[in-house]
């Protein structure tokens, strides 16, 4: 299933200057293992050593936090609005 | 003259220009500024400190403009009270409170980071600012916006008080409010601050922006006459506040201007919105973010960017983090204004609640010198309180009906 998926500005520099990518999978992992598979080495920045988010990054489908959800094994749909918001600021 | 020299990663130490950068591009980290302290050491001495004006700018070297501020320039050095009658009621003999609430121009510590951002931003050549906001932060940035002539946006969740509303609106901001709740309307932000060229001061000038939160600490220590506190009480919303004070006890330390600090933290948070406490508490310091139910709308941030540093300085200072109840927040408010004649909003009783609690539970003792930190005003969140807890008679002008209501 092809999603599109929103990117951080400071994901851009390893995506080519792309704002958004179209990726495979049924889970927010399987997404997040495809964008492995485009753009090799970006897992290795957002992943933990125990392969975890790290906490500057924060996924929402549909504007809800995944940790709201199922993690990193929510399900996702091809008309879903998937963003990556990397250091969520504020406050 | 500047005294900042770089931006520094707070995970992986990498090092970055003094640019608007908030993310390190290795590790996603948040980036923080740091300084030349031999050279403030050189150029800045108690002495001079003294002779200089009562703002907030009274500590500029440890603030990263490269020139003057260019607006704020009244903002801070707010009072600090000798707390004697909430202190007496609470069992304290060295209570003092920072009163925040009376505050220039906006009556909330937020005025701080505001002037600094704002200042910030204009040295950087933005023409437009903005904000994701509880209130205050929308107030501050609205009103010193309007103050240098600068286009402002403001994003708040659509439920907030009505007069954190107004004295947004007043200053004609483009206001914007979002049906959601805070953390909804940063990640906006965020998806804002990546698309436009403007300064979103609490997203993409953050680094700046929260230094601005230094002065409330080093004015604490000045106050005191450059004695340590053994204990300070701080509400938590994103963690920034806290960590910044602790940041500012550290600084005058390198200054050699305070004895080597071992001041306790105190983190403040209310019951519906507690995930840094709940950290705390659970030995942890991942926070596990939450859905705000609470009144104290200010600190109502699910998940705090700074909840990670702030339960860490919390730890290793030897403090607590708790939480109280909007009874509690109410009744704090209400104690507060009746021993010291102060009227602070919600995030004030949080501070207040969280006070007593820690003296209830002996975690403060009678004799240290305690500071709580009072950000904001009551007249703010007025819908804190209800009309039936204070009845009041109405008359005609007849000195007759004025003694019938005396007996």
């Amino acid at each position: 299933m092809a999603i599109n998926v929103k990117l951080p500005r400071p994901f851009r520099r390893m995506t080519q200057g792309q704002t958004e990518i179209v990726l495979e999978g049924q889970t927010i992992r399987e997404l997040l293992d495809d964008l492995e598979e485009k753009h090799p080495g970006i897992q290795a920045k957002i992943f933990s050593e125990n392969n975890e988010l790290r906490r500057f990054i924060n996924v929402y489908v549909n504007n809800e936090d995944i940790r709201f959800l199922n993690g990193l094994q929510t399900a996702v749909k091809e008309t879903d609005k998937i963003s990556i918001i990397s250091a969520i600021a504020g406050g | 003259m500047e005294f900042t020299t770089h931006l520094v990663c707070r995970e992986c130490g990498k090092k970055y220009p003094l640019e608007p950068l908030t993310v390190c591009e290795d590790c996603f980290g948040p980036l923080e500024l740091d300084y030349d302290y031999e050279r403030i050491r050189h150029s800045l001495t108690k002495k001079i400190l003294k002779s200089r004006p009562q703002t907030m700018w009274r500590y500029k070297e440890f603030l990263p403009l490269k020139g003057e501020p260019r607006v704020g320039k009244d903002v801070g050095f707010t009072p600090l009270i000798h707390a004697s009658r909430l202190g007496e009621t609470l069992g304290l003999k060295n209570l003092y409170l920072k009163n925040d609430a009376v505050n220039f121009p906006t009556l909330s510590f937020k005025d701080r980071v505001v002037s600094v951002s704002i200042s910030k931003a204009i040295e950087f050549g933005f023409t437009v600012v903005g904000c994701a906001s509880t209130g205050n932060l929308a107030n501050a940035v609205a009103a010193q916006a309007a103050a240098s002539g600068l286009e402002s946006y403001i994003f708040i969740p659509e439920d907030l008080e009505a007069a954190k509303i107004m004295a947004s609106a007043v200053y004609r901001p483009h206001l914007i409010k979002v049906k959601n709740n805070y953390d909804a309307v940063n990640r906006l932000c965020s998806e804002i601050a990546d698309e436009k060229g403007w300064a979103i001061v609490n997203v993409n000038l953050r680094p700046y922006y929260a230094e601005g939160s230094k002065t409330m600490g080093y004015e604490i220590l000045e106050q005191l006459g450059f004695r340590v506190p053994d204990n300070v009480i701080i509400p938590m919303a994103g963690g920034s506040l806290l960590n910044k004070i602790k940041k500012s006890f550290d600084e005058f330390e390198t200054m050699e201007w305070i004895d080597t600090h071992k001041t306790r933290f105190f983190g403040a948070q209310a019951t519906g919105c507690a995930p840094i406490s709940t950290a705390f508490k659970k030995n942890s310091s991942e926070i596990q973010p939450v859905k705000p139910q609470t009144i104290a709308k200010s600190l109502a941030i699910g998940n705090p960017a700074d909840g990670h540093y702030a339960v860490q300085t919390i730890r290793n200072s030897g403090g607590r983090a708790d939480d109280v109840s909007d009874r509690e927040i109410v009744d704090a408010i209400k104690l507060l204004a009746v021993t010291e004649g102060i009227f602070t909003e919600t995030a004030g009783g949080v501070t207040i609640g969280v006070l007593k609690k820690m003296v209830e539970e002996k975690e403060i003792r009678p004799d240290e010198l305690t500071v709580a930190c009072i950000t904001g005003q009551g007249l703010k969140t007025i819908e804190a309180l209800s009309e039936r807890d204070y009845p009041i008679p109405v008359i005609e002008a007849d000195y007759d009906q004025f003694e019938a209501l005396l007996h």
